[in-house]
């Protein structure tokens, strides 16, 4: 035993997902497990200040088998049938698989909506607590209890051995990544350490792609945002505050994968923001190269989100002009359009339709981050015209 | 204590004193009124007295039942004519002579010119839960 002083929440989150997989492993259902070894980590929480185990993992198992034990009584009536789940542990098949990367699947599984996959996986592949993954999504904690119980519950009758799909655990990951940063959990963080996790256990190309694309956009955080919380546009970003040991990995990481000549979106995306990261000055950026990525991701997704951010793209490699062209065949109702459309309004010298559009965008931005930065854009080209 | 809502309308209101639309603004002043409404927020929180303030986008729909079996009906937006709530802040506070200081601190953040917007803000408490004593 040491005196810690502090929990190393880290270890405990580490942690997590081998201590459900012992459990159930050794008979426990999967809710059940999950439930218990959250009640281990709680304690964990209160006692391990003190007194942090020599052996944490053996301490988390011992303490969550206790718990299971608990519930298990609680629920079963008959003493028979206690007697017979306290006798010995069943030994289980044996321990050699992977039961992260089966949890991993588990959580992701198909018949969950994203919401709930998002939460379950937070809870038990990345190990936070209920209270912490209420906080980050801002909601009461009893609501995101509910979310993960029903989660639970779904998954159910799902059997722990079954194989799945890593396109769904990346999706869930990739949600999980963009909802950033709003409290004492880092969810950005989270994400790409349990992509981490993903792509040591089951290399697949896409996924090294999500996590190249998680590490070149997390390498940018320290200067996407003023120290009052507003957004700074990329090419007004300080570029030395770039993080530049995330951008040498997620560039490394990229390029092994797309070495192995298996494309999918999330290679294209992370490629566009290598290019980006490779530029010391805004004006340096190889448009070009870009542009051709779009081309790439446009072929892979057809998506009218991507089309939009090709025209600003192409606007920037061939000029305005081209860039209206290319932004003429997108949908207007998109989210973002009337922003672009300023942009490259602005870039092509007319500055009062492009003010009119930046007020029309700061209405109908999605947050209020983004409605400032429109409207404060609208403002700055409306005082150059009132000269 | 007792809970208020403060209520921001984007239209609905009476007129404000000042009450030039925000890109017509200069960046700068735009700049103070998103600092004064942060650090209303703040200090609300130092004092015990912030509960919870989001802000609404400025389109929406009325929605309602039309009967078993039928998707639901769906009206508007109704662009010129809807009151149209733009944002809100919760606050808990002592008294209403409090919700009523801190309604008017809030109406005084600054727009063009640098000068106080004076904006009507709608102040409604939420009915609470009975008292246990009641004779």
């Amino acid at each position: 035993m040491s005196r810690a002083g502090v929990v190393d929440e880290a270890l405990l989150r580490e942690l997590t997902p081998a201590v459900i997989g012992v459990l159930v492993r050794r008979g426990a259902d999967f809710a059940t497990a999950e439930d218990a070894v959250q009640e281990a980590l709680v304690q964990a929480t209160v006692t391990w200040p003190d007194r942090r185990p020599a052996d944490p993992k053996g301490w988390l198992v011992t303490v969550a088998w206790r718990k299971f034990l608990d519930a298990h009584r609680s629920e079963v009536s008959r003493r028979e049938r206690e007697q017979r789940v306290e006798a010995e542990p069943p030994p289980g098949p044996a321990a050699s698989a992977d039961d992260t990367l089966r949890l991993f699947f588990l959580c992701a599984h198909p018949s969950l909506t994203p919401t709930s996959a998002a939460a379950l996986t937070l809870r038990a592949v990345g190990g936070l607590t209920t209270a912490q993954i209420a906080q980050a999504y801002l909601v009461p904690e009893a609501t995101m209890a509910q979310r993960i119980s029903r989660a639970k519950r779904t998954v159910a009758g799902v059997r722990f051995d079954q194989p799945g799909d890593p396109a769904t655990v990346r999706r869930v990951l990739y949600l999980v990544f963009n909802e950033g940063y709003t409290g004492d959990v880092d969810l950005a963080a989270e994400a790409i350490r349990l992509t981490r996790q993903l792509a040591s256990r089951a290399y697949a190309e896409e996924t090294a792609g999500l996590l190249a694309l998680m590490l070149l956009h997390h390498a940018r955080r320290p200067a996407r945002t003023r120290p009052d919380g507003s957004l700074v546009p990329l090419a007004e970003q300080d570029r030395s505050r770039w993080d530049t040991s995330l951008i040498a990995e997620g560039v490394a990481v990229l390029q092994a994968a797309l070495g192995r000549d298996r494309l999918g979106e999330f290679q294209a995306q992370a490629a566009i923001a290598a290019l980006h990261a490779d530029a010391p000055r805004a004006e340096e950026t190889d448009w070009v190269q870009i542009v051709g990525w779009y081309d790439e991701l446009l072929r892979l997704t057809a998506s009218p989100v991507v089309a939009l951010n090709r025209a600003i793209a192409v606007g920037e490699a061939d000029g305005p002009a081209a860039g209206l062209a290319a932004l003429a065949a997108v949908d207007p109702g998109l989210p973002r359009y009337s922003a672009a459309s300023a942009y490259l309004h602005e870039k092509a010298g007319d500055l009062p339709t492009a003010a009119r559009l930046y007020a029309d965008a700061a209405r109908s931005a999605p947050n209020l981050a983004e409605r400032h930065h429109l409207t404060r854009q609208a403002a700055r080209i409306g005082q150059v015209l009132r000269g | 204590m007792a809970k208020y809502l403060l209520l921001k309308h984007y239209r609905g209101a009476p007129e404000a004193v000042n009450p030039v639309p925000m890109d017509q603004w200069s960046p700068q002043e735009i700049q103070d009124h998103i600092l004064y409404m942060a650090d209303f927020a703040t200090r609300l929180e130092g004092t015990g007295e912030y509960v919870d303030g989001q802000a609404l986008a400025p389109e929406g729909t009325f929605v309602r039942y039309d009967g078993e079996g039928r998707p639901p009906v769906t009206d508007g937006p109704f662009a010129e004519t809807k009151d149209l709530i733009a944002g809100w802040m919760v606050i808990d506070v002592d008294s209403y002579e409090r919700a009523l200081e801190l309604a008017g601190e809030l109406s005084a953040a600054p727009g063009a010119g640098g000068e106080p917007i004076h904006e009507w803000l709608e102040l409604r408490p939420f009915l609470g839960h009975p008292p246990t004593v009641t004779e």
